[in-house]
């Protein structure tokens, strides 16, 4: 099966969910709407002859001065046809959400806690959302491009009262 | 007195700590909540439990995760694509060259760049090693969570033979660097083959030692058999890869099914097991030992064969030029200086290359926007992926099977935090 057959197969379902498509080195990403997120995957997780049946990555990127500024980047395995395909969303800078692909695949769990973790985006219908590599009272969402690096102050003896003055958390 | 041990038959939830331990359920519940780790042995590093007990049973365990994060991924977006290579040892710290090559297969993807087949075969032969130095690990500090002293050992002595030989190619035993965009970092020395073979004709041997030791030991059996089984459907719900999905019958190893690094012209086995416990991942671990070293003799084979050659790509936009044209080339020196001061500049976009270590699929995704330095990388660590499935196995177990359920999915928190 081709990657034009993979796409005109995905196209066939859903018309309206595809905004691009790219091949990039022999791999082929399928830009889709947020909203046909949840319908998308389920498709081609039980549809017969593509049969992608593991989420193999999840991960989001943040494109700073570009709008949708935050993109989640899911790769699908099928094991029968030996294939991967990327799929890709462009979530908008205020408050981006997506659904959360749990009910799907279960693994989706901890990598949307990560990447709600470190880029802010929330996925809705997760069913526990919180942080997993920062800190539960860390502000704000560190691979972010706007969070610079180097960024936290670090504490020395003769500075530790003022960050703990700053940061009444980081006591407790 | 019987203990009764509930089922709970595929529940696929993965709890947050907050989840046990959240207020609200504060005398809702009869059972106990135990928190195990951070800094606990049998953890393997700093991963801490949250455990939720009915008496000695395992009700649920919410991993815990994070003590270890460094902030890798955001630390290579300001690093120059050589130079990022350097971080990727200290993420899976146990099989630091699996690190570079994913790494590097997916640079190389981005650049269209291609590698000399000396290269191509050094980077095998050192990655199957480096297969065994981690099981090596795994089976030693496995056993010796289930106080069988003596296997880890045996493991870590032969383990040394391998650092050792790391050390001869690179310098280092631990954090090597030595994949490089486009090749290796410097040829292999002389003595190389020499010590490999050395290696080569006592491991099986002593892979037959340490199976004398455990595979019919009546306590391991009791410990390990029936023990955090997992089905094949539920494995790949969770994102299992490795040995542990191939424990439970799924013959999926992208050595052969993806082929990188031409390991198609290998021949090698792809071990299976049918249950899916603890003692059957330990089975196919042990089995995955006697392929490398089959791979390994394979590789080595071809590196003696083919004699001597260009150890990386000859392009010298991507690669320096060798240090004796630096001192009557102008051009050369350009190209070193510009190369160690700017870097390379891939073209805009983003790949994902993957490759099987020894904890399962290990994948570096990269985009590139067209500068010296890479936009965003992000590892798919097989640990941080593996561990969800640890509450489904674990319940309805005991506290102590708990130990051997960390030790037997082999996480490594370096890889899991990042």
């Amino acid at each position: 099966m081709n990657h034009a057959a993979i796409v005109a197969r995905l196209r066939a379902y859903d018309p309206g969910a595809i905004l691009d498509e790219r091949e990039f080195r022999g791999q082929l990403s399928v830009t889709v709407r947020p909203e046909s997120i949840l319908g998308v995957m389920q498709f081609l997780r039980d549809d017969v002859e593509l049969g992608y049946q593991f989420l193999e990555n999840l991960c989001a990127v943040d494109y700073l001065g570009r709008e949708p500024r935050f993109e989640v980047v899911y790769h699908l395995l099928s094991f029968t046809r030996r294939h991967r395909l990327c799929i890709k969303v462009g979530l908008p800078e205020q408050s981006p959400a997506v659904d959360s692909l749990t009910g799907i695949w279960p693994t989706a769990n901890y990598q949307e806690r990560e990447a709600y973790d470190l880029f802010g985006i929330t996925f809705v219908g997760h069913p526990s959302l919180e942080r997993i590599m920062m800190p539960d009272d860390w502000q704000g969402h560190p691979l972010r491009k706007d969070v610079p690096l180097g960024g936290e102050e670090v504490a020395f003896t003769f500075n530790q009262a003022r960050i703990d003055a700053r940061k009444p958390y980081a006591r407790d | 007195m019987t203990i009764e041990v509930k089922q709970f038959v595929r529940d696929l939830s993965i709890p947050s700590p907050g989840d046990i331990t959240r207020p609200a359920l504060a005398g809702e519940r009869e059972t106990m909540v135990l928190n195990m780790g951070p800094h606990h042995p049998s953890t393997h590093g700093v991963l801490r439990l949250v455990v939720e007990l009915d008496g000695e049973t395992v009700v649920n365990v919410a991993p815990d995760i994070g003590y270890l994060h460094t902030g890798i991924e955001k630390s290579m977006e300001s690093k120059t694509y050589q130079k990022a290579l350097v971080m990727t040892d200290r993420t899976d710290y146990l099989a630091p060259l699996s690190n570079n090559l994913s790494y590097v297969l997916a640079v190389e993807q981005l650049l269209g760049c291609a590698v000399p087949e000396r290269a191509t075969t050094v980077r095998v032969l050192l990655v199957e090693l480096q297969r065994i130095a981690s099981h090596l690990v795994w089976l030693g500090t496995h056993a010796l969570d289930l106080a069988a002293m003596s296997v880890f050992l045996y493991g870590f002595r032969e383990r040394e033979q391998i650092l050792d030989i790391f050390e001869l190619v690179s310098g280092a035993r631990m954090m090597t660097s030595y994949f490089r965009v486009g090749g290796l970092a410097y040829d292999v020395p002389p003595e190389f083959p020499a010590a490999v073979q050395a290696f080569l004709a006592i491991m099986p041997e002593r892979i037959d030692e340490y199976e004398a030791l455990l595979t019919r030991n009546p306590i391991w059996l009791e410990r390990t058999r029936g023990i955090g089984a997992i089905d094949t459907e539920s494995a790949i719900a969770l994102g299992v890869t490795g040995p542990a999905l191939r424990a439970t019958g799924f013959a999926w190893d992208l050595r052969k099914d993806m082929p990188y690094c031409g390991y198609e012209t290998y021949e090698f086995a792809v071990p299976v097991a049918r249950n899916g416990d603890i003692y059957d991942r330990y089975l196919v671990r042990v089995a995955e030992m006697r392929e490398s070293v089959k791979l390994c003799t394979q590789a080595l084979d071809r590196l003696i064969a083919h004699g001597p050659g260009p150890y990386v790509t000859s392009d010298r936009k991507i690669a320096p030029p060798p240090k004796s044209e630096i001192t009557h080339s102008m051009e050369s020196l350009i190209h070193h200086f510009k190369l160690w001061t700017e870097g390379f500049k891939p073209p805009r976009g983003d790949t994902l290359a993957a490759i099987e270590s020894p904890r399962g699929e290990l994948a570096t995704y990269i985009v590139s926007d067209g500068s010296p330095k890479p936009y965003r990388v992000h590892l798919r660590a097989p640990s941080f992926v593996n561990l969800q499935a640890l509450p489904h196995m674990a319940r309805g177990h005991l506290v102590a099977d708990l130990v051997a359920l960390i030790a037997s999915m082999d996480p490594v928190l370096g890889e899991v935090d990042r």
